[in-house]
């Protein structure tokens, strides 16, 4: 391809990059290095339909010249990326010195926000995106085996859950594990124990939360999978066959080799959209036993006090961290290209 | 049940602008934007200022229960998209922080000479909303099953814990406390209501400094732990809604509710016959002997958008007051909230928030940094009710998070 094609042809995507991708990210790393200007607060007094009482506020006027001058606000450097609502510098020194073990350590560390959503994020990701891998390709493998005429419907079954929108899914899936739905009431019946709530224990929510992951996104895996089967060369699979490969040894050594590319592909999409789980956790109303980075963000966007810097800061911190999972991959990704 | 209900308000709008074109609002033309909360209080007023819709004049409102996160920013551009949000005493403080709201007293003295003192939410002498109607928590109850162990009301959240220990021994009744305790918003207003209760200060005087971490911030933590013993083990998951299904579904005998929720919870739809005509309505609990009760004033009001032309400001004022007038109330109207409006009779649903006012309940601290404390609540009780943590350190745990996010906000240094 000529430069000049090349370029006309990368320009819609580079412009909708710039624009919705490396813009944001340029504004939320400025946005994570200012606060708030010093309010000044004055005492004055409110009234309304329940009477009139002293009250603080914040002196508008005062504030007015501060904030034209500076409208990003009070250049902060590093303070909001150290403070306790993300790396929690301080607080994780004195958790070191104070703690006896390594367990005290870490449910002291756990305490923290950012550790906190940072542990069930890591967790999600490394157990939901293996899992993922391993599923799409048993029902890649399993719907290419089927009958020709049942592969459509098939197909398209294995594909709900990542057409249904995520939110719906995992409020479909909350109302199902409620104490009085199918699944809840199944598994009650199932431990014996009638007060068993997924929802009230920390560790069964975890898992409900992973289980959604692994449901929700293997349909993804599959249809790459299903496509990279159709390319599989016959002839060295009837070569193998000849040989006297059993089914177990043609995947393991004709069709796998043959798929890792994709399996690259598919650990690299996954990494980075399970490290942002976030509608589950707000559909299963799960904030009180997981968070998660995302969680972090929208719930610093959420109150009714804005906290912009500290849910830049935590954006930051998740780029930062997306890269350093990404890194691996990408290195491989970078080999196998140079070696062609 | 939402879609519906956008129909049968678009239908509602169709109806009204079609035989109120005339209507006298005396609005010859400007644009009136709506952003508020989604409860049917709330569906009134804005049927009320759509009224005043004409050919020149443009009504149109967005009422969801994300109106918090959506009206600052749709308040910040000039011209803003939102020229009025209806707001609450909690709400009202950022949207003046945010400096995207005027002060009304040109716009009373110019058009609003009627509208009773009372109504008018002054902050530092300047008129910033005008309240339309008032909203607290209170009790709500099954009177068949208070006969059915045969004891009285309870008046007190100690009397609350005895009552739910006998239902559940007499077989009543397995988890008959409901309390809207999801994490975040709702557990932390129920914090913020125990702890007023058991009269503790938030902030020290005069600061951002908090001050929760003490023996009232302690045993208001207890008393929540206490009653989430008798809650539907979910708890943590179930807000307002939730703990009204609850209800209706008949498993709950006895919970703290808005004022607000208390007619959906008494009509004849969603439950049975033997729960909705036995739900009866009482006056807010105290607790730990004290004599302000464990809940908070609200009240709900309008304010106009900073960032409009001043036709469009009067437009939206006329239209506001429009909906919020004595012409908006009718049977349907009259039981769903406890209205600041001449020509409004109080119906027995509405008698829990006029306990609350008589009994001086507290208002909601209108303090510019209190909502960053409701959030750092919020975030950090749950850990405690689900006994991973200490009481002292789910407080400071708290007070830390407020703090780190103080900072951040410029109330401390």
């Amino acid at each position: 391809m000529k430069h000049k094609t090349f370029l006309w042809f990368v320009l819609p995507s580079a412009t909708a990059m710039l624009l919705f991708i490396f813009l944001p990210l340029v504004s939320i790393i400025i946005q994570s290095v200012y606060v708030s200007h010093d309010q000044v607060i004055i005492t004055v007094e409110n009234c309304g339909p329940f009477g009139c009482r002293e009250s603080t506020m914040i002196d508008q006027e005062a504030t007015e010249a501060l904030r034209e001058g500076n409208p990003l606000g009070r250049f902060a450097g590093a303070t909001t990326y150290l403070d306790r609502g993300h790396l929690a510098v301080t607080e994780v020194s004195e958790a070191w010195s104070a703690s006896q073990n390594w367990r005290d350590f870490g449910s002291q560390m756990l305490n923290l926000p950012f550790y906190k959503a940072l542990a069930f994020t890591l967790t999600y990701t490394f157990v939901v995106t293996p899992l993922v891998i391993i599923f799409g390709f048993m029902i890649a493998v399993a719907v290419n085996s089927a009958l020709k005429n049942l592969r459509g419907p098939l197909i398209f079954i294995s594909l709900l859950p990542m057409i249904i929108n995520p939110l719906v899914g995992s409020l479909i899936l909350f109302w199902m594990v409620d104490a009085r739905g199918i699944v809840g009431a199944a598994l009650q019946e199932f431990a014996g124990n009638p007060n068993l709530s997924i929802k009230a224990s920390t560790p069964l929510m975890w898992i409900m939360l992973m289980v959604y992951g692994v449901w929700h996104s293997a349909p993804f895996a599959f249809i790459v999978y299903y496509a990279g089967l159709q390319t599989v060369n016959t002839e060295t699979v009837e070569a193998a066959m000849i040989d006297g490969a059993s089914r177990t040894q043609r995947i393991r050594y004709v069709v796998l080799p043959h798929l890792l590319p994709l399996t690259t592909f598919i650990a690299l999409m996954q990494l980075m959209d399970n490290f942002r789980v976030f509608e589950p956790i707000v559909s299963f109303a799960a904030s009180a036993h997981a968070t998660s980075l995302s969680w972090a963000i929208f719930n610093d966007l959420g109150g009714e006090t804005r906290q912009l810097s500290s849910a830049a800061a935590t954006s930051v911190l998740t780029v930062a961290w997306i890269i350093v999972l990404l890194t691996p991959v990408l290195i491989r990704t970078w080999r196998d290209f140079g070696r062609k | 049940m939402y879609i519906w209900k956008k129909v049968a308000l678009t239908t509602a709008f169709a109806a009204l602008s079609g035989t109120t074109a005339m209507a006298a609002c005396g609005i010859d033309a400007g644009r009136v934007s709506i952003v508020g909360n989604e409860f049917p209080a709330i569906h009134t007023v804005a049927k009320g200022a759509a009224a005043c819709a004409g050919d020149a004049v443009d009504v149109k409102s967005n009422l969801t229960a994300d109106h918090q996160k959506i009206n600052v920013a749709g308040m910040q551009g000039n011209p803003a998209e939102y020229t009025t949000a209806i707001i609450a005493n909690s709400s009202v403080v950022t949207l003046i922080n945010e400096d995207v709201v005027r002060p009304l007293d040109d716009l009373v003295a110019a058009h609003g000479a009627d509208i009773p003192k009372n109504q008018l939410i002054t902050i530092d002498g300047k008129i910033y909303a005008v309240a339309f109607m008032a909203n607290a928590q209170t009790l709500a109850y099954r009177a068949d099953a208070l006969a059915k162990i045969g004891m009285d009301v309870p008046a007190t959240y100690e009397d609350m814990l005895a009552a739910a220990e006998k239902m559940r021994a007499m077989g009543v009744a397995e988890n008959p406390v409901g309390g809207a305790y999801k994490a975040g918003w709702n557990l932390a207003e129920e914090f913020v209501n125990m702890y007023i209760g058991h009269g503790g200060e938030f902030f020290t005087p005069g600061t951002a400094e908090v001050a929760i971490n003490n023996a009232q911030g302690v045993a208001s933590l207890e008393m929540m732990k206490a009653l989430t013993a008798y809650m539907n083990p979910d708890y943590l998951t179930h807000d307002s809604n939730a703990t009204n299904a609850e209800m209706e579904a008949g498993n709950v005998m006895l919970m703290n509710m808005w004022g607000s929720r208390m007619g959906s919870l008494m009509d004849d739809e969603g439950a049975e016959a033997m729960v909705y005509e036995n739900i009866k309505v009482g006056a807010p609990m105290t607790v730990a002997g004290g004599s302000t009760p464990a809940t908070t004033l609200w009240w709900d009001g309008w304010s106009v958008a900073k960032n409009i032309s001043d036709e469009d400001a009067t437009a939206t004022f006329i239209a506001m007051k429009n909906g919020t007038s004595p012409s908006i109330l009718n049977d349907e109207t009259m039981s769903q909230a406890v209205w600041m409006i001449d020509g409004y009779t109080p119906a027995p649903v509405n008698d829990g928030v006029f306990a609350a006012i008589s009994m001086n309940a507290q208002p909601y601290p209108m303090l510019p940094f209190m909502g960053l404390l409701h959030t750092a609540a919020g975030d950090n009780i749950a850990e405690f009710l689900q006994g991973k943590e200490s009481a002292e350190q789910a407080l400071a745990d708290i007070e830390a998070a407020y703090s780190a996010a103080a900072r951040e906000k410029g109330f401390l240094q």
